[in-house]
């Protein structure tokens, strides 16, 4: 097995997922037949084969550097769950 | 023991667009919290970004003129993270094909050029803006500069020194602004530097443990944390002591580093390419268009005001060090040929007024004109010397007219023999010791004469004729 339970909660950690010790058991081995599978494909030749960063063949979209009207603010917040003078209120930042 | 300071930075620089990134909201500074937003800066769900022309366009200027390779091939990558400032909980960046790679900037160090290397040149999105409630119990967070575009330069680990470095940042800053990609104000923002620092004895190939600072809103400030971490570091090594690889937060009230206590998890960004944004193919033909709009950079400028202004070394490096103070000299030398003349007031009066002010010279109301129209008054005899200065000052603080200024204050220089010989009479007449010292052949005791004369006027006497009509009543 490559991954291990601690690589699960590890990523479930940076994800901010909370799995019970069923669901990491799953995961792990969920995890590790996906990294099967991409090892069978690493057993074919790639070596004259760029990698692909981007599935469409299509490059260089760009738009002018135009401004138009942004929202209003309370358009801005109208889903956010808390609120104060124009800002989003969001739980005490720990900076240090 | 000596040791060998090793550091390199990384610079942030927002670039010059009038919207964002990737969506049509403004850029502009400052504006009401969370009003120069859309659903794409947001980060709302089914949105699509689009990246901004102009961006690319600056990107490549940018590392053009710090001598870089630009990648005919680039992408754009998500760095993941969790943080109020990012809504999306994700910064689109570039990660494995940046931009540009390879490049260099030139710095002089006790009078010697020195090559830092830059790393990579890269585009990215700035993030939002966290402002901490009074009583610390929540958080508030704004948007505006979500999507912001920015380049970030990294350097290769060769400065030597805090001094270095701040004298890198300067030049970089300089040459970010004469490329036209960057206004470079840190006091918004638009520039910002993080240092990575490590100390090894002389001699050694290894490099030591490195830590990052982060925090530092000045090129003072860099220079400042840089200096205490080095000791910081060297204090520990000499106990036998080991440097921790982590970040820390330059605090200006204290003069002190602090560990950011975040988790070693917030650095595992897990990058992987945007899927919303096509890559970045650029051609040979654009790329050499773009280096054809890159204007002359301060190392010519310099050169160019030896030999066209015959201005000697030092002020032409003085007065190029800042493109806005050369297109500030430039447009003087316009309206007033003696390029030294003009170059003296840039340096002294002008130069010296805006440190005191601690702001720069795009940030005072004075035009050049104003400047050239006073030095012509000085020629014409209007006003003296030291009376400029005074109308100077003026012109600085209000950018009012020099014509307005004398002529509203009477600044007017009296060049009026016959006025002035009245004058010259009183004081003689009232200085008795001082002219029985001068025809006691004291030559001296005339300066205190001369000074009494423009007491009396107010320094508005024309000095030369106080020196002739005092020499000629006190001679006969
Ligand atoms: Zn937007």
């Amino acid at each position: 097995m490559k991954i291990t339970k601690k690589d699960v909660e590890h990523v479930a950690m940076l994800a901010r997922l909370y799995l019970d010790e069923e669901e990491k058991a799953k995961y792990t081995r969920q995890l590790n037949s996906i990294l099967d599978y991409m090892e069978k494909l690493n057993q074919l030749d790639t070596e004259k084969v760029e990698p692909t960063s981007h599935v469409l063949p299509i490059k260089n979209v760009f738009r002018k550097d135009r401004v138009e009207e942004s929202l209003a603010n309370e358009e801005v917040l109208a889903n956010a769950p808390d609120k104060e003078n124009g800002y989003f209120k969001v739980p005490k930042i720990i900076e240090d | 023991m000596d040791y060998e300071v090793i550091i390199g930075l990384e610079v942030h620089a927002e670039l010059l667009t009038d919207s964002k990134i990737f969506c049509c909201c403004t850029t502009e500074f400052g504006g009401a919290p969370n009003t120069h937003c859309c659903p794409v800066c947001l980060g709302l769900p089914g949105v699509l970004p689009v990246t901004n022309e102009k961006v690319i366009e600056l990107g490549v200027k940018a590392a053009l003129a710090l001598n870089c390779e630009i990648s005919p091939y680039s992408k754009f990558d998500r760095k993941n993270y969790f943080y109020p400032d990012l809504p999306k909980a994700y910064q689109i960046s570039q990660y494995d094909l940046p931009l540009a790679r390879n490049g260099y900037l030139e710095i002089e160090v006790d009078g010697k050029t020195k090559k830092i290397g830059i790393t990579r040149v890269h585009l990215e999105e700035d993030a939002g803006k966290l402002v901490h409630s009074e009583t610390g119990s929540y958080s508030l967070v704004d948007y505006n500069r979500t999507g912001v575009p920015l380049i970030e330069i990294v350097t290769e680990p060769d400065l030597r020194s805090p001094a270095e470095a701040k004298i890198f940042l300067e030049k970089l800053k300089s040459i970010l602004q004469y490329a036209e990609v960057s206004d470079c104000k840190m006091q918004e923002g638009s520039l910002r530097c993080d240092a990575n620092v490590s100390i090894r004895p002389m001699g050694s190939k290894e490099f030591g443990t490195k830590t990052e600072l982060k925090n530092m809103n000045s090129f003072k400030a860099v220079q400042k944390g840089l200096e205490y971490e080095v000791k910081r570091q060297k204090k520990l090594l000499e106990r036998g002591k080991k440097i921790i690889q982590e970040t820390r937060r330059w605090d200006e009230n204290s003069n002190k580093t602090y560990t950011m206590r975040s988790k070693e998890e917030a650095h595992d960004y897990r990058y992987f390419p945007e899927p919303d944004l096509p890559p970045i193919v650029l051609e040979k033909g654009y790329i050499e268009e773009i280096r054809k709009t890159l204007p002359e950079m301060p190392y010519d400028r310099k050169k160019r005001y030896i030999e066209e202004y015959g201005l000697p070394e030092y002020d032409a490096g003085v007065i190029t060090s800042s493109k806005a103070l050369a297109d500030f000299f430039e447009e003087c030398v316009k309206e007033y040929v003696d390029a030294k003349t003009v170059s003296n007031w840039v340096m002294g009066e002008l130069l010296g007024t805006l440190n005191a002010m601690d702001k720069e010279i795009d940030e005072i109301p004075l035009t050049p004109k104003h400047l050239a129209d006073m030095l012509k008054l000085m020629d014409k005899g209007t006003i003296s010397g030291k009376i400029a200065k005074k109308v100077f000052k003026e012109m600085m603080e209000t950018g009012r007219t020099p014509d307005e200024i004398v002529e509203e204050k009477g600044l007017k220089q009296i060049a009026d023999e016959g006025e002035l010989s009245k004058i010259v009479d009183k004081v003689i007449a009232d200085n008795p010791k001082s002219v029985e010292d001068y025809r006691a052949g004291k030559k001296k005791a005339i300066g205190y004469l001369v000074g009494q004369v423009m007491k009396e006027t107010r320094g508005k006497a024309n000095p030369q004729l106080v020196n002739k009509l005092l020499r000629e009543k006190l001679e006969s």
